[in-house]
């Protein structure tokens, strides 16, 4: 089976278009992040907990989940649920964000809509606070909660992920050229933007899970690159006399199959976390399903587009075919790349 | 034709049962009461709090500890600058019962001016000053200063507390501050085995001195004070020996100590002379400098060693001393271990108070956990099939492949003690990507290959042999910027790095060797390969 018969469509014919396309979602989200701000969960802002003694079996996660959603929107997926104590005692202790200052009155604000919420989906009824001896579902404890991930960690964090880029620069320039390299991580960079973009759009918190995802689109991104750059850089080696364009086009072509199906596969399997992982995963799918797309996109359009753009403006044929790089033998290299240039 | 096979599925079917043994075998065996011995159990996959939930801490910080302390040495400070310039007072005393407050009693009145200046330059910024009857005069510390004091120390033990979590290896716990009064802390750590140990050293408060020895020690403090008049002088203090260290008796110390546990650069067991544990420790370059001149200086002499304010033993200085030096004490080995985590990770600000202790469930709860669990395995079921229906015959080798990617990574992070959490699955999922990749990047250019009409075994040794530099570069790459995401992220971001470097390793393993492996296992069962189902 295959899916492309010797594929020949002209991508490169559309990089200035992409890079126009992506500047616009990048300045919209930009835009919305410096208009709105970007909502952070309740392990980045802190909030409030509210335990809830239940007088039976207390309910599933998702059904709290659900209930707060209704009342509150947005708030089931950031909220933090889990039992508390023994489990015979059926205490509940949820977790939820507060927006604005953490203060007393905002917190049994907060606290009091929980309650109101939980009761509306015919959770409860649940009594404001518990009295010894109380047999109703009731409040046991309400407390302010200061952020998990603190100002230490968020800057531990971007330094970490600001170093892994540069040494992912530093070994796409050793290993292929500072064109290559300097496409790799502009790619990966924009594929960020994007997805924090699609985030601003569609208002999801920025939550623990959410970073994973950004940092495994990260990985995605650059993998996604190298394939297409090593092929390039095997074809440069067989096709001296072509220009860039043509070479960068062939070597996309040649890896359209691989792209359309490893793209497709992560795709199935961030679709079912999407609609099967339930609402705590919506976030991290939804952010990896953007990535996935942005990252296969950017691998042709704007990491390509660059090397293209950057060899333009540098207009010295004569050094793109003397790159040292290790890799197969030109001589193998040679012979497939011209059959399917033809 | 194909050398080696034999070894190459041997290696193939020992990594995979090795690896399957502490990965996937204690999950079926508590799934299906299979029997398993003691120490496969402790070394299966640890899942973090949010998978499986944990202890739920809650901590006072005694923050007028930390406002007493800077209280005590601003009157100290306030008492030498008074004598150098001559004003003789009576007393200078903390309040015993307000740790923000000291009293200086029995200023003369005819050097009440040069006072009041003298106290405005050192103590203005800090405290207010209340003239009372007879030359006396009340300090309070303002109270946005004791505010910011108070809320510095919180901030300090939360730092202390989350390096001691780290050090003791337990991986992604939260701490965040908790509760209205702005003193208390919540830490939440997931599954450990042995919690008491755990709270002993979060609540440490390791405050290193190390002192002169003036006099002692002495079964008594009277007897200590003997050649002193009975009276303590005023830059020296009595410090207790600890019973727990076998150091009985009193001290009588210089109050300036040589250095403190803020000069320490490191701190490890070792075992000192005597084959006792020991801890060993190492100076800043600062802290070098003064305890060479002070040990230098008293060769001789006894050294304190003073933790928590308990002299734990006071060796004698047998030669000046710079940057390293030893503790010794009555130690059994975890003492040692747990002595050097605490000083490693520095002192606490102020003593911890336990409020709370409960045991919580997992945090995305057990439903969340189910779906998502479901969501993955569909996920993967869909590109098994999805593998074996593109690429025929050879999809059941991807497959395999795939399933061999899943035992090895999984092996290997309940071999290095990696924790399982939310986004250490996210780490999985891009493995999984990635191996998925790997096997068709192969076969798609397998089939350019074939296309080129090569014979099928060349087809096959030439996909391998092109791919393997592209898999090369793919995987060093994420390594890189792996090891970086783990040498300076903290946390949940370390977590994620540890998967990733595992994944990629056994992803690098599976696709390169073993689905070749199977490739060559199949083509050497046949005579004259002509065609290959891909």
């Amino acid at each position: 089976m295959q899916i492309f018969h010797n594929p020949n469509y002209d991508f490169v014919r559309w990089r200035y278009h992409a890079l126009v396309l992506s500047w616009i979602v990048i300045l919209a989200g930009l835009v919305t992040i410096w208009q709105r701000g970007i909502p952070k969960g309740v392990e980045f802002s802190g909030g409030s907990i509210v335990i809830v003694k239940f007088n039976q079996e207390p309910p599933d996660s998702q059904r709290i989940r659900a209930a707060l959603d209704a009342a509150m929107p947005g708030s089931g997926q950031n909220s933090i649920i889990n039992t508390y104590g023994d489990a015979n005692l059926h205490q509940v202790m949820i977790r939820v964000p507060i927006v604005g200052e953490e203060s007393g009155t905002n917190l049994s604000k907060t606290a009091d809509a929980v309650v109101v919420a939980l009761n509306k989906s015919g959770l409860g009824p649940i009594e404001e606070a518990c009295k010894p001896g109380m047999a109703a579902s009731c409040v046991a404890g309400r407390e302010i909660v200061g952020p998990i991930v603190g100002k230490q960690l968020t800057r531990q964090g971007t330094l970490a992920t600001v170093l892994a880029l540069a040494g992912i620069l530093l070994y796409v320039a050793f290993r292929f050229q500072w064109s290559f390299a300097v496409g790799a991580v502009v790619a990966t960079v924009h594929d960020l933007l994007v997805t924090f973009a699609f985030l601003a759009f569609f208002r999801y918190d920025l939550s623990l899970n959410v970073i994973a995802a950004l940092l495994t689109i990260t990985g995605y991104s650059v993998n996604d690159t190298i394939v297409i750059f090593d092929r390039v850089r095997e074809n440069l080696r067989g096709m001296r006399r072509d220009n860039i364009d043509h070479v960068v086009n062939v070597a996309v072509n040649q890896t359209l199959g691989r792209t359309v199906l490893t793209a497709g596969t992560t795709l199935i399997s961030v679709l079912a976390l999407f609609f099967f992982g339930g609402e705590v995963l919506h976030g991290f799918a939804f952010t990896m399903l953007v990535g996935v797309i942005v990252g296969t996109y950017s691998s042709v359009f704007i990491a390509a587009a660059i090397v293209i753009i950057w060899q333009g403006f540098v207009k010295r044929p004569g050094r793109l075919a003397t790159t040292p790089a290790p890799g197969p033998t030109p001589a193998k290299a040679r012979r497939p790349a011209r059959r399917r240039a033809s | 034709m194909y050398k080696n096979l034999r070894w190459k599925l041997l290696t193939v079917v020992s990594v995979f049962v090795i690896l399957f043994t502490p990965g996937i075998y204690p999950l079926l065996a508590q799934k299906y009461h299979l029997p398993i011995p003691g120490w496969l159990a402790a070394k299966q996959l640890k899942l973090g709090l949010d998978l499986k939930g944990g202890v739920h801490l809650v901590l006072r910080v005694q923050t007028d500890d930390a406002l007493r302390i800077h209280t005590t040495t601003t009157s100290e400070q306030l008492r030498e600058a008074l004598k150098t310039a001559g004003i003789n007072v009576s007393s200078v005393k903390v309040d015993p019962s307000a740790p923000t407050r000291f009293r200086i009693e029995g200023v003369p009145a005819d050097r009440d001016a040069e006072f009041r200046r003298l106290t405005d330059d050192q103590t203005a910024t800090e405290y207010d000053r209340n003239a009372g009857a007879g030359g006396s005069y009340d300090f309070t510390m303002k109270p946005n200063i004791a505010n910011n004091m108070a809320d510095q120390a919180v901030t300090q033990a939360l730092q202390t507390i989350d390096r001691r979590v780290n050090e003791l290896g337990v991986a992604e716990p939260n701490i965040s501050r908790y509760g209205q009064s702005n003193d208390e802390i919540l830490v939440q750590l997931p599954g450990i085995s042995d919690v008491a140990r755990a709270k002993e050293i979060i609540s440490n408060t390791a405050i290193l001195e190390l002192k002169i020895v003036e006099a002692g020690s002495a079964a008594t403090q009277e007897a200590l004070l003997q050649n002193y008049g009975g009276k303590v002088p005023d830059d020296m203090e009595v410090v207790q020996g600890s019973a727990a260290a076998g150091e009985g008796g009193f001290y009588l110390v210089r109050k300036v100590a040589a250095v403190t546990g803020q000069d320490l650069r490191n701190a490890k067991p070792t075992i000192d002379e005597n084959n006792q544990p020991a801890v060993a420790f190492s100076l800043t370059n600062d802290g070098s400098r003064k305890f060479g001149k002070v040990t230098g200086e008293n060769v001789g002499r006894l050294l304190a060693i003073i933790l928590d304010h308990r002299v734990i033993s006071a060796p004698r200085i047998e030669q000046k001393i710079t940057t390293d030096g030893r503790i010794h004490g009555s130690f059994t080995t975890e003492q040692v271990n747990d002595l050097s985590l605490v000083l490693k990770t520095g002192a606490l600000p102020a003593g911890l108070t336990y409020l709370e202790e409960r045991v919580i469930g997992p945090t995305l709860g057990q439903d969340s956990i189910r779906s998502g669990v479901l969501a993955s395995v569909i996920g993967l079921v869909t590109i098994m099939v999805f593998l074996l229906v593109y690429y025929k015959l050879a999809g059941v080798n991807a497959v395999f492949a795939l399933i061999c990617n899943l035992v090895i990574l999984i092996g290997l992070m309940a071999y290095f003690g990696a924790t399982m959490t939310l986004p250490g699955i996210a780490g999985f999922v891009l493995t999984m990507g990635m191996g998925v990749d790997s096997n068709v990047l192969i076969f798609e250019r397998i089939k350019e290959e074939l296309a080129a009409q090569r014979g099928v075994r060349a087809a096959v040794n030439a996909g391998f042999g092109r791919v393997f530099w592209t898999l090369l570069d793919t995987h060093v790459a994420s390594l890189i910027s792996a090891a970086f995401l783990f040498q300076f992220g903290t946390g949940p971001i370390r977590g994620f790095a540890m998967t990733l470097t595992l994944g990629l390793l056994a992803n690098l393993f599976t696709s390169i060797f073993v689905s070749k492996t199977l490739f060559e296992f199949e083509l050497s069962r046949r005579t004259a390969a002509t065609t290959l189902s891909i």
